[in-house]
C-alpha cells in the first residue's frame, strides 16, 4: 500500500510540474528581460516595482522576470545574474546594492553583450563605473536639495535635519542637500538621533528647546519622522514649524500630512524605476535609442493635495 | 516431481540453503551491491531533475557553457558544506551554525585585512584558527552535556550571526566590508580560493568551436572556478577517510550506537569534537572561497544555508538519525539541490512562486530516490 501512495505521488508531481513549467515558457512571446533586486522575500516596499514590471510586460508585450535572492543574500544575487546572463536575455536590470559583489556578474554580462540598467539602490558614478548604459533612481543629495528649496519657499531659515542612520554615507548627503537648498551652512543642524524611537524624540526635544528659533524639520525616513511627529503634537508645536518633510512614507507620517502637521513626504516613486527601466531597454533593444543621461524618479513631494491618490495606491502602485 | 530438472533442482536447493544461512552471508550479485548503496537512490534523482529541466528548460541556455558554470557553482558550493553535514549526520549529530559560521568566518577574514592591515594570508588563517575553535567549543559542549546538538548548535547559529552583525559595527561601522580585493594586493591567497583553473584549455576550445566566443575573443567560460575543485577535492578526500580508513570506521559507529562504540574502545568523545571542527573548517572554506570572489564580506552572508546542507545530505541518502549514509550520495544531494534551485529561474516560472517549485521539485526528488532504493533493497 505504501508503494503505491508514494508512487501515486510521484506519478503526479511528475506530470504537473512539467506543465506548469511548460505553461511558464510558452508564455513568452516578446523579448525577454530579467530584473533583479537585492530585496529579500520579506521585503513588501518592492510590490510596486513587481506591479509597474507587469503593467510595462502588458504595455510592450514582453517578457519581465522579476528575481531576487530569497533570503537577502547579495551573494546569491551575484548568482541570479550569472543565471541570468546564461540564459541570454534581452537585458537586465539591476540594483547595484553592493558594487563590489556586482561588478563581475554585471560586467560579464555586458561582456556578452546584453544590455543593462541599473536602478534603485547604488549612485549615478557607480553605474557609469560598470558601464551600465544608465541609472534610474533618486539621487540622494538632489532629494534634500528640492526637500530645502520647499524649505525655503515656506520662508524657512533655520533648520534641524534628524539623522536616524548616521554611518549611512547617503543620509548626510540629503541633510547637506537640504542646507544647500536653502543656501545655509550645514553645520551643527543636523543631529545623529539614533534608531531607537524614546532617543530620537528626546535628543530632538533637547534640540528644538536649546534652539528656539529653528523653524523648518527634515527627518530621514519613518524611524526619525514618526516620534518627531509624536513631540510636535504633545507639545502641540507644530505650527510653530513652517516647513516640516520626510523622506518616504508610511501610516504617521501620511495622517500627519492629512492633519497638516507635516507640510510634505519625499517619494521615490518606484514605481518609474520599474515600468522605466523596461521601457527604456525595449526601445533601445529595438530602435537603439536610449536617453544620454540618467533618470531620477525621485524626489516626489506627497502633500496634502494629493494624499488622497497616494493612499488609494499605497503598496500597488506608489 | 519427480522429474524435476538438474538445474532447477540445485537452484532449489540454494534457495533452501539461502534459507537456513544467516543474513549477513547472503550471497550478493555485484550489480545489486552496487544498487544497494545508499547514493544510489540520489543518483536515480539526479538523472530525473536532469531529464525534468532537459525537458522543460533545455533551449534556455542551461545547458550552454555558461549555464552549467552557474549551476555547478551553486552545486559545488553546497558540496562544500553537504559534505560535512553528511559525515556528521552519519556520525549522530546536527550543526545549524554552518550558515553563520559562513558570515562569522567572511568578517573574520575581511575586517582584519580592511581595517587592520593584516596580509590575506594572516587573516586567512586566523579565521580558520577561529572557526576551528568554535566548532571544538560546539563538539565539547555536545558531548560534555550530552544535551542534543541541534539545541547546542542553534544557540551558536544566533551567537555566531549576533557576533557577526555586533563585531562588524564596532569595527568597522557598517555591515559591508568592502575593499578585500584590493586589501590583498598580490597575494596567493585569492587565487588559490577564486582562482580559474585550466584557463589554457578553456581557451583552446573556444578556438576550436567548442564553446560560444564574447565579442572581445575571449571564451564564454573562462575556466573551471577553484570552488568547484575545492569542492570536489574535500568531498574526495571526505570519501576516502569515511569508507576506506578506521575513522571512517569510527564515525559509522559513533552515529549508530555510541554507547556500544565506546564499549569496544572506539573514541567517540574525539570523533564527534572532530566532526564539529570539520564541520567549521568546511563552512569557513566557503566563505573564504566568497569572500575573495566577491571582494567583501557581510554580516547576512550564508543565511539558512545550514538547512541546505542538511537537505543535500539527506537527499544524498544519510539518515537523520545518524549510522547510515555516504559522501558520493551526500554530493549527488548537494548537485540535485543546485541544479533545481537554479533550473527553475531557466524555467522562467514566476518569482512568487519560486519556493513552491523548489519545494515541489525537492519532494519529486527525495520521493523518487525513496522509491528507487526500496524496490533494489526490498525494503517496504
Amino acid at each position: 500500500m505504501k508503494t503505491g501512495i508514494v508512487r501515486r505521488l510521484f506519478l503526479g508531481a511528475a506530470l504537473a510540474l512539467p506543465m506548469l513549467g511548460g505553461a511558464a515558457v510558452a508564455q513568452a512571446d516578446g523579448e525577454h528581460f530579467v530584473f533583479v533586486s537585492h530585496s529579500p522575500d520579506s521585503d513588501s516596499w518592492w510590490n510596486v516595482i513587481k506591479n509597474s514590471l507587469k503593467d510595462a510586460e502588458k504595455d510592450f508585450g514582453v517578457k519581465v522576470d522579476f528575481r531576487n535572492p530569497p533570503n537577502g543574500d547579495l551573494a546569491d544575487m551575484a548568482r541570479i545574474i550569472e543565471q541570468a546572463t546564461a540564459q541570454k536575455p534581452a537585458g537586465i536590470i539591476s540594483t547595484i546594492a553592493d558594487y563590489s559583489v556586482l561588478e563581475g556578474p554585471l560586467k560579464a554580462a555586458m561582456a556578452k553583450g546584453i544590455p543593462v540598467i541599473t536602478v534603485n539602490s547604488g549612485t549615478a558614478a557607480e553605474s557609469k563605473k560598470l558601464g551600465a548604459l544608465m541609472h534610474i533612481g533618486q539621487p540622494e543629495y538632489d532629494a534634500g536639495k528640492g526637500a530645502g528649496e520647499r524649505a525655503k519657499a515656506a520662508g524657512v531659515t533655520k533648520f534641524l535635519c534628524v539623522n536616524h542612520y548616521i554611518t549611512n554615507n547617503a543620509s548626510v548627503e540629503r541633510c547637506q542637500g537640504y542646507a544647500d537648498g536653502l543656501g545655509v551652512k550645514l553645520g551643527d543642524q543636523m543631529v545623529d538621533s539614533g534608531m531607537d524611537p524614546t532617543d530620537v524624540y528626546n535628543r530632538v526635544k533637547a534640540y528644538l528647546t536649546s534652539h528656539p528659533d529653528t523653524d523648518g524639520i527634515l527627518t530621514l525616513g519613518p524611524n526619525s519622522a514618526d516620534p518627531v511627529i509624536k513631540l510636535l503634537k504633545d507639545t502641540k508645536s507644530a505650527s510653530k514649524y513652517k516647513s516640516f518633510i520626510s523622506f518616504d512614507l508610511d501610516a504617521d507620517i501620511s495622517n500627519a500630512i492629512k492633519d497638516g502637521t507635516m507640510e510634505s513626504a519625499i517619494d521615490q516613486q518606484p514605481y518609474l524605476q520599474g515600468y522605466l527601466s523596461v521601457a527604456f531597454l525595449v526601445k533601445y533593444v529595438r530602435l537603439g535609442v536610449i536617453p544620454a543621461n540618467n533618470v531620477n524618479t525621485g524626489p516626489g513631494f506627497v502633500t496634502k493635495a494629493n494624499i488622497g491618490l497616494v493612499e488609494k495606491y499605497a503598496g500597488e502602485y506608489r | 516431481m519427480a522429474d524435476v530438472p538438474a538445474a532447477e533442482k540445485t537452484a532449489q536447493s540454494e534457495q533452501i540453503l539461502q534459507k537456513t544461512r544467516d543474513e549477513r552471508m547472503k550471497r550478493q550479485t555485484r550489480g545489486r551491491k552496487f544498487l544497494q548503496h545508499p547514493e544510489f537512490g540520489a543518483l536515480a534523482g539526479v538523472i530525473l531533475v536532469f531529464i525534468f529541466f532537459g525537458v522543460t528548460a533545455g533551449d534556455s541556455g542551461m545547458f550552454a557553457p555558461d549555464g552549467v558554470l552557474n549551476w555547478s557553482t551553486v552545486s559545488a558550493q553546497l558540496i562544500l558544506i553537504a559534505c560535512a553535514a553528511a559525515l556528521l549526520m552519519i556520525g549522530g549529530e546536527f550543526d545549524l551554525s554552518v550558515g553563520s559560521m559562513i558570515g562569522f568566518a567572511g568578517m573574520m577574514i575581511a575586517i582584519p585585512m580592511v581595517y587592520f592591515g593584516w596580509s590575506a594570508l594572516a587573516s586567512t588563517l586566523f579565521a580558520f584558527a577561529g572557526a576551528l575553535a568554535v566548532g571544538f567549543l560546539n563538539g565539547w559542549i555536545v558531548v560534555r552535556t550530552r544535551l542534543p546538538s541541534f539545541i547546542v548548535t542553534l544557540a551558536s547559529l544566533y551567537i555566531l550571526r549576533g557576533l557577526t552583525i555586533a563585531l562588524s559595527i564596532v569595527f568597522s561601522n557598517r555591515t559591508i566590508v568592502s575593499g578585500v580585493k584590493e586589501a590583498a594586493g598580490d597575494s596567493i591567497i585569492p587565487a588559490l580560493f577564486s582562482g580559474i583553473a585550466f584557463r589554457p584549455l578553456f581557451v583552446w576550445f573556444a578556438e576550436i568551436g567548442v564553446f560560444d566566443k564574447l565579442a572581445d575573443g575571449t571564451p564564454a567560460v573562462q575556466g573551471v572556478p577553484a570552488v568547484i575543485l575545492w569542492a570536489l577535492g574535500l568531498a574526495f578526500i571526505a570519501h576516502v577517510i569515511l569508507t576506506r580508513t578506521r575513522v571512517g570506521n569510527w564515525i559509522f559507529a559513533a552515529g549508530g550506537d555510541a554507547n556500544a562504540a565506546r564499549n569496544v574502545g572506539v573514541p567517540v568523545t574525539r570523533v564527534k569534537i572532530a566532526l564539529f571542527m570539520f564541520t567549521a573548517f568546511c563552512a569557513t572554506v566557503y566563505a573564504t572561497n566568497q569572500i575573495f570572489e566577491f571582494g567583501s564580506a557581510a554580516s547576512d552572508r550564508g543565511l539558512l544555508k545550514e538547512f541546505e546542507a542538511i537537505i543535500a545530505a539527506v537527499i544524498g541518502g544519510c539518515l537523520l538519525t545518524g549510522g547510515y549514509g555516504s559522501i558520493v550520495g551526500a554530493c549527488f544531494g548537494a548537485l540535485i539541490f543546485g541544479v533545481v534551485q537554479m533550473g527553475i529561474l531557466f524555467t522562467g516560472v514566476p518569482n512568487d512562486w519560486f519556493r513552491v517549485f523548489l519545494g515541489a521539485m525537492l519532494l519529486t526528488a527525495v520521493l523518487f530516490n525513496n522509491m528507487i532504493r526500496r524496490r533494489v533493497t526490498g525494503e517496504r
